[in-house]
């Protein structure tokens, strides 16, 4: 017991100093952090969607684009620049607080998950795979297309100028002075976005052993013995798709201040695609293991963009090989081999999919 | 009333495009219920290998008609692309036959990327004309226009669905086929070999894949590594429209999607007074489907199976 306490601390340690760590390497590599741990607050997201309910849903980040769009437009001139009743309204812009935006952003994205979850209920498996793939696809060719007649999303062009989170007088834009001491604004953000999964994986882990989760995990495993037991279903379900959306929402709306830019073109199918990929690779329905995914499909790519760069692999190939070319190559890779090799995951639970009907026997 | 026909015809060319792919799916997905993500890439890399066996071709043999040159080359792709879905299927599906069912699509998907690299890495990133090889001379009738090409989709089309529904119906493999569908365990007890089975189902698809990227190539003149994306994911809800595991609803889910599609196009800015355009004209296919599956689950033709997936 007392081990397992001391390696809690240490690993709690190490987290907390890993930005100050790579801050001296450079703000890149804080800058990388910052972004797996925004794919690990996505993919505790969809682990709740995909891994505890057994819903897959291929449409996931719809819900991370309508937390970055409202966030982007409650945050930035574009409103203010486009209508003249709102520039009247609110002369310098909208800059709205923290405080309001991460709960509205949960709201609507839940909200939306519930209404999306809703028509779906119905369907299983691979039906409600593609009807959540189609839901993604709508909603990014609307952000894509509804600069006119109304410019609202601007388009392909997107939105620029968000505002940088502020919170309690700190603004998370400017890095911080501590005495002689500077903490830059990617290890600011670090901070912030670690306490956001601390959090989450918290409300994660009580959710898994809730009467909720349970009532889930359930359904996973054999729905119609669910059913049978007197869980309802429907609610079950639609519940498992609003929470996962919101933590889709939350994550989308830190997105869009952290990068102070939204376009339609971050939130493709890839992209959802890649946040299954990691909660699948790392071991669906164990919080470690999708924490694990999450970090590595992340974290791996913008490693093998800076080993590239050290090599210089484009002139060493003649341009045909450049960095992101390399790390679509070895992420496709590293898919195949790990499922052919694990296909639980790296990490998986102990428990999970004990009864999984084998594919043979339909 | 001109318009209309066009959009017929336009949709009828996309939708026998969507309708061969898309059996591709539902093929699959009908044996080992999986959703085979690369089947798109298998179509982008079809077409690729035709536009790279046409281009040395034509420069190696200047006088051959265009026909002829379209002909071997299809039929060269073609082997191509059913030696690398057969190559797919042994590495990256079978091992994963009994695993729980997430693993595969993962390995699907990592498929997709990594033949989309390939194809990157072989072909440069840019896109490449697609050489009109049939006359380029279009066909008035009642107003419409109609090319040459488009007549050799729809006949191309015909003659394919005319073949596949021969194979699956009339011959001892479709008639294993059928079985293996049905029920693996009893097929094999029957004496069916289920692992050939699924070879020849990828060795299929992938043929009428390639046929229709090389319908595809022709029809818009451009090709390039990442056309295979939207004509797959298209098709298969195409396959899903008309009852995933289902062959006669593969073609007709497919041809509807591409009648709505480029009927809805072609309407929009009218109908909504120029608010719409035709840019959204992506979004059709997925309103239809998730409409369609909201009233009828199972699909267009597919059967009423409580607990399918």
């Amino acid at each position: 017991m007392k081990t397992t306490r001391t390696g809690w601390i240490a690993f709690g340690a190490a987290l907390v100093l890993l930005p100050l760590l790579l801050q001296y390497m450079g703000n890149f590599w804080v800058r990388i952090a910052d972004v797996a741990l925004l794919y690990v607050l996505l993919a505790l997201g969809l682990n709740i969607v995909v891994g505890f309910a057994g819903l897959l849903d291929l449409g996931f980040v719809a819900f991370f684009a309508i937390g970055a769009y409202m966030y982007g437009l409650m945050a930035s001139p574009h409103l203010s620049e486009t209508f003249a009743w709102f520039a009247r309204l609110f002369p310098t812009g909208l800059h709205t607080s923290i405080w309001l935006v991460v709960p509205l952003g949960a709201f609507i994205a839940g909200v939306l998950g519930i209404l999306l979850g809703a028509p779906t209920l119905k369907l299983r498996g691979d039906y409600l795979a593609i009807v959540t793939l189609g839901f993604g696809e709508i909603i990014r060719v609307f952000l894509n297309n509804l600069d006119h007649p109304v410019n609202i999303t601007n388009g392909p062009k997107g939105l620029n100028q968000i505002d940088s989170i502020r919170i309690l007088g700190l603004n998370l834009g400017r890095p911080l002075e501590i005495g002689d001491y500077t903490l830059s604004a990617v290890t600011l953000y670090y901070y912030f976005f670690l306490i956001l999964v601390v959090l989450s994986v918290v409300i994660c882990h009580r959710l898994e052993l809730s009467r909720i989760g349970r009532a889930w995990m359930a359904i996973r495993e054999d729905e119609i013995a669910a059913k049978a037991m007197g869980i309802n279903t429907r609610n079950m379900k639609l519940m498992a798709f609003g929470m996962g959306a919101t933590f889709g929402g939350v994550s989308g709306a830190m997105f869009a201040a952290f990068q102070g830019f939204v376009s339609p073109e971050s939130f493709s199918l890839m992209e959802s695609v890649m946040i299954v990929a990691m909660v699948v690779l790392g071991g669906i329905g164990h919080l470690p293991g999708v924490i694990l995914g999450a970090v590595l499909l992340s974290a791996m790519p913008e490693v093998l963009r800076w080993v590239s760069g050290v090599f210089d692999l484009q002139r060493l190939t003649d341009g045909r090989l450049d960095a992101s070319i390399l790390r679509q190559l070895l992420i496709a890779l590293a898919m195949i081999i790990v499922m052919l090799l694990r296909p639980r995951g790296l990490w998986p639970t102990p428990e999970h999919g004990k009864s999984l009907p084998t594919p043979a026997g339909k | 009333m001109e318009i209309l026909l066009q959009q017929i015809i336009n949709g009828l060319v996309l939708g026998s495009m969507y309708a061969l792919v898309a059996l591709g799916y539902t093929m699959v997905y009908g044996i080992i219920n999986l959703i085979n993500f690369a089947h798109g890439e298998v179509l982008m890399v079809g077409a690729l290998t035709s536009w790279a066996i046409i281009v040395q071709m034509q420069e190696a043999m200047p006088g051959v008609p265009g026909w002829i040159i379209l002909l071997v080359a299809m039929i060269i792709s073609c082997v191509v692309a059913a030696a690398l879905n057969f190559v797919i299927e042994k590495v990256a599906y079978r091992p994963l036959r009994n695993s729980p069912k997430l693993a595969p699509l993962i390995t699907a998907i990592g498929m997709s990327i990594l033949l989309q690299t390939l194809a990157m890495i072989i072909f440069k990133p840019n896109y490449k004309p697609y050489p009109t090889l049939l006359p380029a001379a279009p066909i008035q009738f009642g107003g419409a226009v109609i090319t040459p090409t488009q007549i050799m989709i729809l006949g191309l089309t015909a003659v394919s669905l005319a073949v596949l529904m021969y194979l699956v119906n009339y011959t001892k493999l479709g008639r294993a086929m059928r079985a293996t569908a049905e029920n693996p365990r009893v097929a094999a007890l029957m004496g069916v070999r289920p692992d050939m089975v699924i070879s020849a189902t990828f060795i299929i698809g992938a043929v009428l894949a390639t046929i229709a990227g090389i319908m595809y190539a022709s029809n818009y003149g451009t090709v390039q590594h990442t056309m295979g994306f939207l004509p797959g994911l298209k098709a298969f809800t195409a396959a899903v429209f008309g009852g995933i595991g289902n062959l006669a609803g593969a073609v007709v889910g497919g041809i509807l999607l591409g009648l709505i599609e480029s009927i809805g196009s072609g309407y929009i800015g009218v109908l909504t007074g120029g608010v719409l355009g035709s840019h959204y004209s992506d979004i059709f296919a997925f309103i239809v489907l998730i409409i369609m599956l909201t009233l009828r689950p199972s699909g267009l033709l597919g059967e009423r199976v409580a607990d399918r997936a």
